[in-house]
């Protein structure tokens, strides 16, 4: 077993005191990212991401960068149910489904049991996550180790097509979204030839748009307007968590295996495919609603009903870094942040990096499970601390993250035009938030629409332009032809729909 | 959310959807217009500069094509509020001192900024004692100074006033 050989050498990585310090400050950092309105996962590390530049130079300093940054993403996740749960208002999009039963269960002087259920599913379905990442990530690595350039461009066209295919949203708008995000990521230096592109004689738009930039605007200045829109008061139910609530909790949990082993299925699934940690706790809400033996009593305050969701979430944001590390596609806007980082240390993303940066891998394998474990036990010690935040009145708290998103979109490039553009996608994001167009795959196109096009015109050269390229092998065959019935996915159903319609 | 409150809109469903559209529509020939400058076909080494960007627009246009003719289709009695005049206000007296905000950061720099953007806030939506809206706003700035100047070293935009104090 290597995998295991090369996790305890992760562990060894992980283990010492500088890199455990991180792990709580990302994780409480992250809680409160995850309480507050405006700030998420993809934004608040995006804002945080500038300090680690200098961190990242030291010896060893990639390893303790990424540290800090994923744990951050796990306390997000972590700090997304507390807001649900206590004051029905979703503080990330992933835990809407888990305000469903749990906040009537708060309503009934329960939210201890509800937050102890929630932040223990929470673990669960992220260490199901890391096992996967465990054991499956090698192989994946090893096996896309073979890849060339026209196999690179079929996986990018698989995650794309699987966007329009799988998304919520109207097909054509998330096509226009995604599309706008790529025509940024154009913008600037061809990646090839170096020609300057789409700038029009403007010396702020030679480096092109920054994908830190948009998704400081987009996520955090777009939610803080949508916030507003819905009122300045917070009314939350209070809780206290003791020793008693989350032992009693946790002798009730095991009862629910079957709905946390098909969630976490669900959520591993959902973050490996560019789904996402958002439609995952929705399906499998839903999923468990249709299994349950309580399923009809769902949505009145059942703790099955919080497990399902935060079960899923969780899974899938954790399963999400998966594709990120192995293929340097990522499955979620914030493993799509932390990509950029990578990028931004001088890490080339991809099953290379199993090979050449082995100590950094698997010290952030090794920390995924560290600080998961880290993240159990600041969220259900300080609970009331957090929940303390959201009792403080917006019109100091919008300020001041403004002020926070602010300095985040000046630090990445040390300007203040960019200031102005995340203004831009600010405005942007509260358009697209209000007419349904969906923000992530905008953001993924934006991060991986050099490398998408690189590859593209790589394998062009090496065809000389035959298309038939993408289908050259079974295996990119395969993938390019499941990108394709993917993306007319949402025609095909329409289509099945009418003839149903007809035949009746 | 809407139409709860009773307030007038101040833009309904339909109007916002096409006006988004339009903007991608926009957009889309604007990147058709650079990419065909470049070059759209194929040059000796492999595609042209402006190939990739060209397909893409091309796709921006049609599918905010399809969005603009769905939108032109709704029906009035589906044509909800897309904001209603009451949140709006709210939403332009966020966005409007932001705008201004990232005027004055730079002129007086970002510490000085935010000193005034938390206390107009505070004054204003929050209606706060003066002696507590400087303590906030004061220390707000202060703190972010501390962690960024002193911490992690990273300047940030400064102004007259810190040049004053002799803090640059």
């Amino acid at each position: 077993m290597d995998e295991i050989q090369s996790l305890i050498q992760g562990f060894e990585v992980a283990l010492s005191y500088r890199n455990l310090a991180l792990m709580f400050v990302g994780v409480i950092l992250g809680v409160i990212i995850g309480v507050l309105p405006g700030l998420g996962g993809a934004n608040g590390v995006a804002i945080l991401l500038p300090l680690t530049f200098a961190m990242a130079q030291t010896p060893g300093g990639t390893t303790s960068a990424i540290i800090l940054l994923s744990c951050i993403y796990w306390g997000a996740l972590f700090g997304g149910a507390i807001t649900s749960i206590l004051f029905n208002i979703p503080g990330e999009p992933w835990s809407v489904a888990t305000t469903f039963d749990g906040y009537p269960l708060a309503q009934k002087g329960r939210a201890g049991e509800a937050l102890t259920a929630a932040f223990t599913s929470s673990f669960v379905g992220a260490l199901v996550a890391v096992i996967v990442i465990t054991f499956l990530s090698p192989i994946v690595a090893r096996f896309a180790l073979e890849f060339g350039p026209p196999e690179f461009f079929a996986v990018y066209l698989l995650t794309f097509c699987a966007f329009v295919g799988m998304s919520r949203e109207h097909a054509f708008k998330t096509l226009a979204s995604m599309m706008l995000g790529f025509a940024l990521a154009a913008v600037g230096t061809d990646p090839v030839t170096g020609t300057l592109r789409l700038t029009f004689g403007s010396t702020h738009m030679l480096a092109g748009f920054d994908f830190l930039i948009a998704v400081i605007g987009l996520f955090g200045i777009g939610e803080i307007l949508l916030t507003l829109e819905e009122g300045l008061a917070f009314k939350g139910a209070s809780a206290k968590i003791n020793l008693g609530v989350v032992l009693e909790t946790w002798k009730e949990l095991p009862k629910y295996w079957r709905t946390s082993i098909r969630s976490a299925a669900v959520g591993c699934f959902m973050g490996i495919v560019p789904g996402g940690a958002t439609p995952a706790s929705f399906m499998s809400y839903g999923v468990a609603l249709r299994f349950s033996r309580d399923g009809e009593k769902f949505g009145t305050g059942q703790v099955e009903g919080v497990v399902a969701p935060e079960t899923a979430a969780h899974a899938a944001g954790t399963a999400a870094l998966l594709p990120m590390l192995t293929l340097g596609v990522p499955g979620s806007p914030t493993a799509a942040v932390l990509l950029g980082g990578l990028l931004i240390w001088g890490l080339q993303p991809g099953p290379l990096l199993f090979v050449e940066q082995k100590d950094f891998v698997w010290g952030l394998i090794a920390s995924m499970y560290l600080g998961n474990i880290a993240g159990l036990i600041v969220v259900l010690t300080c609970v009331p601390l957090f929940a303390a935040i959201l009792r403080i009145p917006f019109s100091v708290i919008a300020p001041v993250i403004m002020v926070i998103c602010a300095i985040g979109a000046y630090t990445v490039h040390n300007s203040i035009f960019d200031v102005w553009m995340m203004v831009v996608f600010g405005i942007a994001g509260y358009m697209f938030k209000k007419l349904s167009y969906p923000l992530a795959p905008m953001v993924l196109a934006i991060v991986l629409g050099d490398r998408a096009e690189s590859s593209f015109r790589q394998a062009m050269l090496v065809s000389q332009g035959d298309m038939t390229i993408f289908f050259s092998n079974a295996l990119v065959g395969s993938m390019t032809g499941l990108a394709l019935i993917l993306l007319g996915w949402p025609l095909m159903s329409l289509g099945i729909a009418r003839l149903r319609q007809t035949l009746s | 959310m809407s139409g709860e409150s009773g307030g007038r809109a101040a833009f309904r469903q339909k109007t916002a959807e096409i006006v988004v559209a339009a903007v991608f529509l926009l957009l889309g020939a604007i990147v058709i217009f650079d990419s065909v400058r470049l070059g759209i076909g194929w040059g000796e080494d492999g595609p042209q500069p402006g190939y990739f960007p060209f397909y893409i627009a091309l796709i921006i246009c049609l599918s905010s094509l399809v969005n603009l003719v769905r939108a032109l289709l709704v029906a009035p009695q589906k044509n909800k509020a897309f904001v209603e005049i009451g949140q709006l206000k709210l939403v332009l007296a966020v966005l409007v001192p932001t705008a201004i905000y990232t005027a004055v950061i730079g002129w007086l720099g970002i510490y000085v900024a935010s000193i005034l953007f938390v206390g107009f806030f505070m004054r204003r939506l929050g209606k706060y004692p003066w002696w507590k809206v400087l303590a906030v706003s004061v220390g707000n700035s202060v703190f972010f100074f501390l962690i960024f100047e002193i911490w992690f070293s990273i300047p940030l935009p400064k102004g007259p006033i810190e040049a004053l104090l002799g803090l640059n």
